[in-house]
């Protein structure tokens, strides 16, 4: 919680001058993709019971969020799709 | 989302006589920005609340947690790390770089706000600098006040902390099917988040590519996969992102979403 402070308000407060550094203003701009993507990928996978469960709510996601849906609905129809997987799968069991 | 006083002028940092609306308007203007925010920020802690339940931390855990930290992201490498056991030092890097965006979020803020944002209190809001409040404060025309900043803060606060606490404790209530499906609810936000600049962009398409691949190098080959969640999180996201740089380092350095 002191470092996520920190990081935050130090540099807000210390720093009024641009980053002009391209490489260092690149790197900022990818970390939170490469962060979300690191977190994600495998774990998610692993995150339910089953990991074909998991995988088919995360490729619904992943199909609404590529046509551009809001955070909201995405995260719901991954819910949702992998709920109806797993009825799915006890059905056919 | 702008008072009738700042649209009489629009450029960027002119300041006239009519554009310094009271204190009390500038306020209201930031609540009212921050309402999306915080439907939005509702939603996403309450994930993070049942993420949290299914791990085994108690509700007020993550109730504080969240009040503490007002980060998806952040968080939820947070509580992966210490459910694995990770070391203090582990955690403190990895929110380190996670949180790390943020540092130039604040830079940039820092050139567009306004004289009343003396140093102790850009020291005490600077603790908002969350994605979209950055994003809404970035846009403002006219310079960000503290009133605004503080109006923009407060519902999205509310918002994540009301939501980690009714997923916290309806972690604990709903049967396990459920609460393990909606596990995936935080990283369907995620994907939310990647996919579309991933669509737009090869150079980010390629640079997360790199940073799944990186990942699931660290968690099934042998040797790596002992290396413990935060770490990985960490070499993955800052390996890929630092060969994106390197290799791919013109960007449009937009704002980015959480």
């Amino acid at each position: 919680m002191l470092v996520t402070y920190f990081v935050r308000a130090v540099p807000f407060t210390l720093f009024r001058r641009k980053v002009t550094n391209r490489y260092a203003k690149a790197f900022l701009y990818y970390v939170p993709y490469t962060v979300l993507t690191a977190m994600t990928v495998p774990a998610a996978f692993y995150a339910t019971g089953s990991v074909a469960v998991a995988a088919f709510g995360l490729f619904v996601a992943g199909v609404l969020a590529y046509r551009g849906r809001g955070l909201v609905v995405v995260s719901l129809a991954a819910c949702a799709a992998a709920f109806a997987a797993t009825f799915v799968l006890q059905w056919l069991s | 989302m702008m008072s009738e006083e700042s649209q009489v002028n629009p450029v960027r940092g002119q300041e006239s006589a009519f554009d310094r609306p009271g204190r009390r308007s500038e306020w209201r203007d930031g609540l009212r920005c921050g309402f999306p925010i915080a439907c939005g920020y509702f939603f996403v802690s309450f994930t993070f609340g049942i993420l949290g339940a299914s791990l085994g931390f108690r509700w007020w855990e993550t109730v504080l947690i969240s009040m503490t930290n007002l980060t998806s992201a952040g968080q939820v490498a947070g509580v992966r790390t210490i459910a694995a056991g990770g070391s203090v030092f582990e955690l403190a890097l990895s929110q380190f770089i996670i949180n790390l965006r943020y540092s130039l979020m604040g830079i940039s803020l820092a050139q567009n706000v306004s004289d009343d944002m003396s140093a102790p209190r850009r020291m005490f809001l600077g603790f908002g600098i969350t994605d979209e409040i950055y994003a809404v404060a970035a846009s403002r025309r006219t310079p960000v006040t503290t009133a605004f900043f503080l109006g923009l803060m407060t519902l999205p606060y509310l918002g994540w902390t009301l939501g980690t606490l009714a997923g916290a404790v309806l972690g604990d209530v709903l049967p396990k099917t459920v609460t393990d499906v909606m596990t995936l609810a935080i990283y369907g936000m995620f994907i939310a988040i990647v996919v579309p600049e991933a669509k737009n962009s090869r150079k980010v398409l390629a640079v997360v590519g790199i940073a799944a691949v990186i990942s699931c190098l660290m968690y099934y080959t042998p040797v790596l996969k002992d290396i413990s969640v935060g770490f990985a999180i960490i070499v993955s996201a800052v390996a890929a992102a630092a060969l994106g740089a390197w290799l791919f380092p013109d960007v449009d350095g937009g704002a980015c979403r959480e």
